[in-house]
């Protein structure tokens, strides 16, 4: 009589973050910031993407150490992050309680093929997407909330900008379709037919889809909303920033009221120095993180 | 026609919104403190309680949210519930502080304690069903408040007066019972103040 891990209760927990912000954090001091700032729910990460991309070599699960003293310290949702087809690192993190996976292209893929079965697990997902066939693919696997995946740790919002709009994009075009054009783009996009007949039939993802990948600046996050995010991630933008306290708090308001430019003007005076950020065209090929995954 | 408003400062808003409409209302979201005007009822939806609090402080919504529940009828659903209670369980202070009830955060456990069940709800009918999501309870109610439902001897759903609080979350699912419930309350109320 009583459900738990219905496909009801993971994607009413993303709903519940519309409109909001979620922030990486990498110990307990950050994510009291984070709460106090007015996020909906911390990312309990080892190290924040930009410091990832830094580091180099093969990027893991965060410390469980790390991850229980994030547990303890917030009363917000906790997320963490599992290696792309890393089913024991999934299963580690649910056993410990955390509220939301993410399936992430920012660690080092553990499967080259496979994406983990989000179905089989109590605790929902949110995985990265480019376009609507990765979006739908995701969504098969029982994703049950998405992101753009954009690019990591540079505080270059123009990856997370193009996902976005590829998207919307792509689901106009298929609200448009007549039904029996409807299998071919399935074919064409990779995506699972029935998941896209849903799409078409509701004129949006049947998930919610916020913006991650770059986002360093109150209008960043502003502009990800008015492309169609649902909410917003933000990874190094934050605590890589001169004053992370201020930008938190700042970003947390420009989503909320993503039209008042008069606002967002007074939300980005002397908000320091944001993150120093990179060039897309600088990265080489494999420090492309967006690339991992399918 | 009715005029519900539904705070928007963040979570489930369009599905508020939609509850409502389909429940034979008019829904707007409420963003501004001045779009607070004109409305004949107002729900506050499910989200984060800290993060919409942050910002209700930030735009001082806290006054005129209380001046419009003086005369107006409010629905609370999960978040929405724990600021309209009196009392928070570990907390100095709480927030609208509408309804005479104590109320317990993540009461039902983590995400993954998350669930659904069919529930009674008293005025609103049999087989409801509840979707509970890192759900808050009541722990303890005031004399002058109606327990609406039960569920495993925790109370879920309650009514003060105009006020209506739920911890669970009606707007998830096409049973609009109890949005159907509210938007009766508040064309009563309309007509009394009329």
């Amino acid at each position: 009589m009583l459900k738990t891990g219905t496909d009801r209760v993971k994607r009413g927990m993303a709903e519940m973050q519309k409109g909001g912000v979620i922030m990486d954090v990498i110990n307990a001091e950050q994510a009291k910031i984070a709460e106090a700032s007015g996020a909906v729910a911390v990312m309990a990460l080892e190290r924040v993407p930009a410091d990832i991309r830094a580091a180099g070599g093969v990027a893991r699960m965060a410390d469980p150490t790390i991850v229980e003293e994030v547990l303890n310290a917030v009363s917000i949702p906790v997320m963490a992050k599992a290696r792309i087809g890393h089913i024991v690192e999934a299963r580690v993190l649910e056993s410990m309680g955390v509220d939301y996976l993410d399936e992430s292209e920012v660690l080092t893929p553990a499967d080259e093929v496979f994406h983990l079965n989000k179905r089989d697990f109590t605790v929902p997902f949110v995985c990265g997407a480019r376009d609507l066939g990765e979006a739908s693919r995701r969504i098969g696997e029982g994703a049950s909330m998405l992101r753009t995946k954009g690019e990591p740790g540079t505080g270059n919002i123009v990856e997370a900008v193009r996902h976005m709009r590829m998207i919307q994009g792509q689901i106009r075009k298929v609200s448009a379709m007549s039904e029996d054009e409807l299998m071919t783009e399935a074919k064409n996009l990779g995506a699972p037919y029935e998941i896209l007949l849903q799409i078409k039939k509701d004129g949006r993802l049947p998930v919610v889809n916020f913006a991650a990948g770059g986002v360093a600046t109150p209008a960043d996050a502003a502009l990800m909303m008015e492309l169609g995010a649902d909410g917003v991630f933000v990874g190094s933008g934050i605590f890589k920033s001169a004053n992370p306290e201020k930008f938190a708090r700042a970003i947390v308001e420009a989503t909320t009221h993503y039209r008042d430019y008069e606002l967002i003007a007074q939300l980005s005076k002397g908000l320091g120095t944001a993150m120093k950020g990179i060039d897309i065209s600088t990265l080489l090929p494999g420090d492309r993180m967006q690339e991992r995954g399918w | 026609m009715t005029k519900i408003g539904v705070l928007a400062l963040q979570g489930a808003v369009r599905e508020h919104i939609n509850a409502l409409q389909e429940s034979g209302a008019e829904a707007v979201s409420v963003k501004r403190i001045d779009e607070l005007n004109n409305l004949d009822g107002l729900v506050i939806p499910g989200g984060e309680s800290t993060a919409m609090r942050r910002l209700i402080d930030k735009y001082e919504f806290l006054e005129p949210l209380k001046a419009f529940a003086k005369v107006k009828p409010v629905f609370g659903t999960c978040a929405g519930l724990i600021l309209m209670a009196k009392t928070i369980e570990g907390q100095d202070t709480a927030h609208l502080e509408l309804i005479d009830m104590t109320v317990e955060r993540n009461a039902f456990g983590r995400q993954k304690d998350s669930f659904e069940a069919e529930l009674h709800i008293k005025g609103v009918g049999e087989d409801v069903n509840g979707v509970f999501i890192r759900a808050p309870y009541i722990m303890d109610v005031g004399e002058d408040v109606e327990v609406l439902s039960i569920h495993n001897d925790r109370i879920v759903a309650a009514r003060q007066g105009h006020f209506l609080c739920a911890a669970f979350h009606p707007e998830l699912t096409d049973d609009y019972r109890l949005h159907q419930f509210f938007v009766q309350m508040v064309a009563e109320k309309k007509k009394v103040i009329a």
